[in-house]
């Protein structure tokens, strides 16, 4: 019985480890993506999207 | 008055990182935060100031994604996964394996398991706003976020399971080993 109890415990402390590790994993994975510096690419089109904005606007004020 | 263009670029890395979370491969993450980026542009006018606009974004970025890229995702080979998965040696308990353990995982959930744990999980999005951004009720969410952790845990301990075998099998050697010699 005491045996079987200590089992039980043993269960819930490795379940309860393994959802804090996931929990950890989940935002480590999230995050290494999110840390890291953003490719010159998406500024460089944001970019060349704000000018092809100006190029339409002054083509259509005229 | 601001213009809400301008706040897109703030938003770039979490788009990076939720794309990823859903292609899981990133030079297709990249593309899909790419055509995202030019539709995002071109509707700005659907979005509401003063409104929450990473999940304005978020919305846009997994419409692409299920429009798109979801097959793709399927087509080419998981690049990522295969440089992890030879990068990893042997079956040490470190943060690397864990976390190889994890993806392998965490690849096993269906779309919209992923996306709502990584919401919720890592995005830090509460309930409310992941329902929103993936335009289903707050209580699927809530479901879809349970049920993947459960599968996450199940997946997990199973191979948890089996590293504890393999460990137990060489220490049983040692020690026949050891009566051996004795």
């Amino acid at each position: 019985m005491y045996i079987h109890l200590k089992g039980y415990m043993k269960q819930d402390r490795k379940l309860s480890s393994l959802e804090q590790e996931i929990e950890a994993n989940l935002k480590r994975a999230y995050d290494d993506v999110a840390k890291q510096e953003v490719p010159d690419r998406f500024t460089q089109l944001l970019e060349q999207l704000r000018k092809a904005d100006k190029k339409n606007a002054e083509t259509s004020d005229d | 008055m601001t213009d809400p263009k301008d706040e897109i670029v703030q938003h770039l890395s979490a788009m990076r990182a939720f794309a990823m979370s859903l292609t899981r491969n990133s030079a297709l993450a990249d593309d899909m935060v790419q055509d995202a980026l030019v539709k995002a542009w071109t509707k700005i006018d659907s979005y509401q100031p003063g409104t929450n606009m990473r999940a304005w974004l978020f919305t846009i970025l997994r419409n692409t994604y299920y429009s798109h890229h979801r097959k793709a995702r399927r087509e080419v080979a998981d690049v990522d996964g295969e440089m992890a998965a030879s990068l990893a040696q042997k079956p040490d308990h470190d943060g690397r394996l864990q976390m190889r353990d994890f993806n392998r995982a965490f690849d096993q959930l269906n779309d919209e398991q992923r996306e709502a744990l990584v919401l919720v999980g890592a995005g830090g999005f509460s309930y409310e706003e992941a329902a929103e951004t993936c335009g289903v009720a707050v209580g699927t969410i809530k479901s879809r976020v349970n049920r993947a952790r459960k599968q996450l845990i199940e997946i997990l301990q199973m191979s948890d399971d089996e590293v504890m075998e393999a460990t137990d099998m060489v220490t049983t050697g040692i020690v026949t080993k050891q009566k051996h010699v004795a």
